[in-house]
């Protein structure tokens, strides 16, 4: 009795959606302590940009309050992928997905989805950091006021708690009118994520986010990535595998448009089970 | 399996496995000469054993060295991360095997000429045998990654264990009925104590090739031989 208790989600809630979510990747020794929510499903995904086929067939779960990796060669799929989380491709001509996207259960690929809603659920940084032409404070508060309209006090504290929370506050709390684009690459990527997380998404979507980067700078967005999985569902595509194995829970691992494997990422790094998963990582490929 | 993009790399996993063979080849020389001093009562080749160890230490810091660089140079994953996690463990494991050899020799003069039961010996030396093999096969199973060769080796410990009950209990014997014969085999109790602890190590080197082979731990329960009183 008392180890099926212990067994249990920490909250009931996660029980319940767990049950509902009902599937889990990790085969019939999954115990009732591994069964993670599914906050994304993609099942089936096919991509085209335009005759071209870039994903085949993709199903992979993305956990709640995890962090999935996403390794793979150049041309692998993996940011395509990232692209279609958000619908961020219904903003290019001749570029559509077959499949099903499931955001907690409702399919976001369904033409009925309202796509600016889609993204303010669903956060994304890019490769280069991205800070608009304006101030700092009105990078983080630009978002924001693009989905609702506070009253300025409540912004005011939105654009604090965000920038807090992305590890960038106590740098520019003095000059908070400063243009954005004056901080260096790593203050400017933290910014971004603070943009990101003024809107209250629920999940976050980080494309390459260190690749233009120094370490110490690298090292901070990836302690913040740790914190931020508290309390949101984290998509990471990177070409840094020792940064996969450092900060996410899962990684999948692509090729051609195809997964090829997905696991635990304890498990990827230090036994794959698929030979192309092991030439890659170790650096063997092609 | 294929090279690595980098071939420095692929080189310096080679280095790694040709030092650990370097001492897998003189842990068995140190080995075979112990016991043949042993039987032979040959003082000078047992000095020679005893001053031939540090070369072991030397080889085993080596071996830390570069798998350390090697880590760090290249923060290797999965298969290769493996590789060097077990070159680490081998080194550990042939260094303690050489200080056993060393022990059976130092043992040796402490000890008077002749006094040791003759059969006693050839039992020790019959036991050494298997022991020998048995580390020759799994250094190759590792040089070979031949995991049929290590799990033979792992499976057949049990007959090493036996032929350590065995002479445990010739041991005794001997003692009861004659008390001259404590000291003498004592001392031979001691070195066979050291050989079927170089037949362990020669197991956990069976798990660790086997972990690096396969990426998961050797789980099956392994089959013990009876060991009689004290092990």
């Amino acid at each position: 009795m008392n180890e099926i208790a212990l067994a249990l989600p920490a909250h009931p809630a996660d029980l319940a959606h767990a049950m509902r979510a009902g599937k889990n990747l990790e085969g019939p020794q999954a115990t009732l302590r591994s069964v993670v929510p599914e906050k994304i499903s993609v099942r089936n995904l096919s991509f085209f940009y335009g005759e071209n086929q870039a994903l085949h067939d993709v199903s992979v779960p993305l956990y709640e309050r995890q962090v999935t990796a996403f390794i793979g060669p150049s041309g692998c799929g993996k940011s395509t992928l990232l692209r279609v989380l958000n619908r961020i491709y219904d903003l290019y001509p001749n570029q559509r997905a077959e499949g099903e996207v499931l955001l907690d259960g409702e399919n976001i690929l369904a033409p009925a989805q309202d796509a600016i809603l889609l993204r303010a659920r669903v956060g994304m940084v890019f490769q280069k950091p991205t800070p608009f032409p304006l101030s700092i404070y009105e990078n983080v508060a630009f978002g924001v006021r693009l989905h609702q309209r506070l009253p300025r006090s409540e912004l005011e504290g939105r654009v604090e708690s965000a920038l807090r929370r992305a590890a960038l506050w106590n740098e520019v709390k003095d000059k908070l009118n400063a243009g954005g684009q004056s901080l260096s690459g790593g203050q400017q990527q933290r910014l971004c994520i603070a943009r990101t997380i003024a809107v209250q998404p629920e999940v976050i979507l980080l494309d390459e986010p260190c690749s233009a980067l120094d370490p110490i700078s690298t090292a901070k967005i990836e302690e913040l990535v740790s914190e931020l999985k508290d309390d949101y569902t984290i998509v990471l595509v990177t070409h840094n595998m020792q940064q996969a194995a450092r900060v996410s829970d899962r990684t999948a691992f692509m090729y051609l448009g195809t997964l090829i494997e997905f696991d635990r990422t304890a498990r990827i790094f230090t036994s794959p089970r698929d030979r192309r998963t092991q030439d890659y990582i170790t650096g063997r490929f092609g | 399996m294929t090279e690595h993009t980098v071939k420095a790399f692929d080189q310096e996993l080679q280095d790694l496995v040709g030092k650990i063979a370097e001492m897998g080849r003189l842990a068995e020389k140190q080995i075979a000469g112990a016991i043949s001093a042993l039987s032979a009562h040959d003082t000078e080749l047992a000095r020679r054993v005893i001053a031939a160890d540090a070369r072991l230490d030397v080889m085993q810091r080596d071996v830390e060295e570069l798998a350390i660089l090697t880590l760090a140079r290249r923060q290797p994953m999965a298969v290769d991360l493996r590789e060097i996690v077990g070159a680490l463990r081998l080194a550990n494991a042939l260094e303690r095997i050489g200080d056993y050899a060393k022990n059976i020799a130092k043992r040796l003069l402490a000890s008077e000429p002749d006094t040791a039961p003759a059969a006693a010996v050839q039992s020790l030396k019959n036991m050494a045998d298997l022991v020998l093999t048995a580390l020759r096969n799994v250094l190759d199973a590792f040089v070979r990654r031949d995991l049929s060769l290590a799990l033979s080796v792992w499976r057949g410990d049990k007959a090493i264990d036996a032929a350590y009950s065995s002479l445990f209990r010739a041991l005794l014997t001997y003692m009861m009925e004659d008390s001259r014969n404590i000291l003498p085999c004592t001392h031979l109790l001691f070195c066979a104590k050291h050989i079927e602890r170089i037949g362990d190590h020669a197991t956990n080197i069976a798990e660790t090739v086997y972990y690096v082979v396969q990426g998961v731990p050797l789980m099956e329960e392994r089959p013990r031989g009876e060991v009689f009183g004290a092990v």
